[in-house]
């Protein structure tokens, strides 16, 4: 460990001392109180891995703290997985930029929440034991649904994992004017440590305390624009129009969501993907029974709910702050420096000086990390757990599906770096929007079926799923951004930027045909267990992952 | 999960009631949300206007109570919904856990 921690310290300095052209270029002075805030961050987090690291033997340890986490933590968890950078840089960077067209993101974002909770977060709790794919795969073919759900869970990830890689790097770039590069790598070096060594345990400690953080940080911020403004909405919404190019426009939804498929298209992205984010399905199977699993999803709504409404508060602050003749220092040729996801992290030092940028910086920071890490312990258990001990080598040890998951969230470390440092101009908000495009898609409708419809068979979830999968995809590609931003095209093949729309639709439907026209010996089995599934989906009882606590 | 331990719970009249008392209250909650969201999605999509009326005399639009009113609402419902699943729907389960006792 301390070997580990030498050669980081050597890799930042490094970094630090080959960012020193680029903020000549762009004068900026290096941030001692930030880059002290964020050894301090650095170095506490470093600590908790490795306490947890003595704590994580088994796999159950590794995958899920070894399920003795408390419906408040929990719920602190899993609000820390939801406000990650996307949500913090990226929302506050998109309300700055369009003003209430950034709300939407928000108030869609959480009514996934409910849902999940009426429907979803306690059979999930009953019937799994480590990822979303045991409920799937609960009275299933294990080898197709596995497979099927390990790809689903690897694209969610990746994507996701590009979002926080860009706020990640662009953050430390504005901060200590690294390389662009530099930074995700770093970021990449710090997330694959946290999680190859502390696991779940680690990952969710970190992930409680940049909750409290995160809450702590953006409330005071919100109360510095709001006291400026003698607390009143009115007078910031006077403001920020006088500021924004846009005028009055900024108040109500505008431009940004043109169409109505599209918006149709992004709500039921936003909401049903949810339900299928693997990182956040992982979280209730932390906890040790149903109780406190429902609890968590409480606190997580009221702490996420606090937070949007905050972060508007933010927005607007950054319009009515940054657009002003004092703001002008945080532009350079006419752009926000860092681009538009950085208004929250230049407001902070409008409000607060240098401390509070290096406090919040710091916090952002470890947003990012503490959500790569989740992020990538459920890319690792897809690989491990579904894929390997269940697919490939169904006799592994507990030690071999260990060591499997430390391999895999090296090579998801790597591929998350190398595609954040392509996606390097992205709006990590839209970025984060389509990964749940994907979840709505391709994990949603076989999680929800299996655990409603009698008469969903292996055939059917497989082949249907795989079509959802597939779909969102090639959707995704061949749409407005991937197809003409990213590849350079004229026109895009598919209009919408938002596929779900149309995948997810597909995706059920396809399950359905393919389920029904299945009328083979294994498919009247399957529709036969779905009893059993269900009696223990309901009460509980014979539940694996509450035995093993 | 065995044949017998299956067919005893399906015939326990507190599964029925615990399964048919829960799916209609996460159904009837569930609807309530949806139709909020998408009542608010839909209007953005067809008749976005209406979310630019001012309220009184001043430049804040409806458009902001309206998203708050939706945050507040998500998070109430979860806590209706705990607050009866974690108290008469978890008595129910755990009467049920113990009928079955001698069959785990």
């Amino acid at each position: 460990m301390l070997k580990i921690l030498a050669i980081i310290s050597i890799i930042a300095l490094s970094a630090f001392a080959a960012g020193d052209a680029s903020f000549e270029a762009t004068k900026r002075e290096l941030n001692i109180p930030a880059i002290i805030m964020f050894f301090v961050f650095i170095v506490f987090t470093l600590g908790l891995t490795v306490w947890a690291a003595r704590r994580t033997k088994s796999a159950s340890d590794f995958y899920t703290a070894g399920g003795g986490i408390t419906g408040f933590q929990n719920g602190l968890a899993i609000a820390g997985d939801y406000m990650s950078a996307a949500a913090f840089l990226g929302v506050s960077g998109l309300i700055y930029l369009k003003g209430y067209d950034g709300v939407i993101y928000a108030v869609s974002f959480l009514v996934g929440w409910p849902i999940i909770l009426f429907f979803m977060a306690e059979k999930l709790r009953n019937l799994g034991k480590f990822t979303f794919a045991d409920i799937a795969a609960y009275r299933l073919g294990q080898k197709e649904i596995r497979t099927l759900a390990a790809f689903g869970t690897l694209s969610v990830v990746v994507l996701y994992l590009i979002a926080q890689m860009v706020g990640a790097g662009k953050l430390i770039q504005v901060l200590f004017g690294m390389e662009y590069e530099f930074a995700v790598i770093l970021v990449g070096i710090m997330m694959i440590i946290y999680v190859t060594f502390g696991g779940m345990l680690a990952t969710t400690w970190v992930q409680i305390i940049k909750a409290c953080l995160l809450l702590t940080g953006v409330s005071f911020m919100a109360i510095m624009v709001l006291y400026s403004f003698d607390f009143s909405f009115e007078s910031l919404a006077v403001k920020a129009v006088e500021n924004h190019s846009a005028g009055e426009s900024i108040l109500a939804p505008g431009g940004f969501i043109s169409d109505p498929i599209s918006a149709i298209s992004l709500g039921m992205a936003l909401m049903l993907g949810t339900a299928g984010l693997p990182h956040v399905l992982m979280r209730f199977f932390t906890v040790g029974n149903a109780k406190e699993a429902r609890k968590s999803v409480v606190y997580a709504t009221g702490f996420v709910g606090y937070f949007w409404v905050i972060i508007t508060i933010v927005g607007f602050g950054a319009i009515a702050f940054l657009n002003s003749a004092d703001g002008a220092q945080y532009f350079v040729d006419g752009k926000l420096f860092g681009g538009n996801n950085m208004a929250s992290i230049h407001l902070s030092h409008m409000l607060g000086g240098n401390a509070f940028l290096g406090f919040i910086s710091a916090v952002a920071f470890a947003t990012i990390l503490a959500v790569v890490s989740g992020l990538t312990l459920a890319g690792a258990s897809a690989i491990s757990h579904d894929l390997y001990s269940n697919v490939i080598n169904p006799k592994a040890t507990d030690e071999q599906i260990v060591k499997i998951s430390r391999y895999t969230v090296v090579v998801v470390g790597i591929v998350g770096v190398t595609l954040g440092i392509a996606f390097e101009e992205q709006n990590i908000a839209y970025m984060v929007g389509l990964a749940f495009g994907i979840a709505a898609s391709a994990n949603f409708p076989i999680l929800f079926l299996s655990i409603y419809w009698r008469g969903l068979t292996t055939r059917g979830a497989f082949i249907g799923g795989l079509i959802g999968l597939l779909t969102a995809i090639t959707l995704v590609i061949v749409g407005p951004i991937v197809w003409v931003s990213i590849l350079g095209n004229e026109e895009a093949l598919f209009p919408y930027k938002h596929p779900a729309l149309f995948s997810v639709t597909i995706a059920f439907v396809s399950i359905w045909l393919f389920s029904k026209t299945d009328s083979s010996e294994r498919g009247r089995n399957e529709k036969e267990m779905y009893r059993a599934q269900n009696v223990r989906a309901n009460t509980g009882i014979g539940s694996a992952g509450a035995v093993d606590h | 999960m065995k044949d017998e331990l299956v067919e005893r719970i399906e015939n326990n009249p507190k599964y029925q009631e615990l399964v048919s008392k829960r799916n209609s209250f996460g159904i009837k909650l569930g609807i309530f949300v949806l139709v909020m969201f998408y009542a608010f999605i839909l209007t953005i999509a067809f008749n976005k206007e209406v979310l630019a009326t001012k309220i009184g005399e001043g430049l804040t639009t409806v458009a902001f109570p309206i998203a708050l009113a939706i945050l507040v609402i998500s998070f109430i419902t979860t806590l209706i919904y705990v607050k009866r699943a974690n108290g008469e729907f978890e008595d129910l389960t755990n009467d049920i856990k113990e009928d079955v006792k001698d069959l785990l």
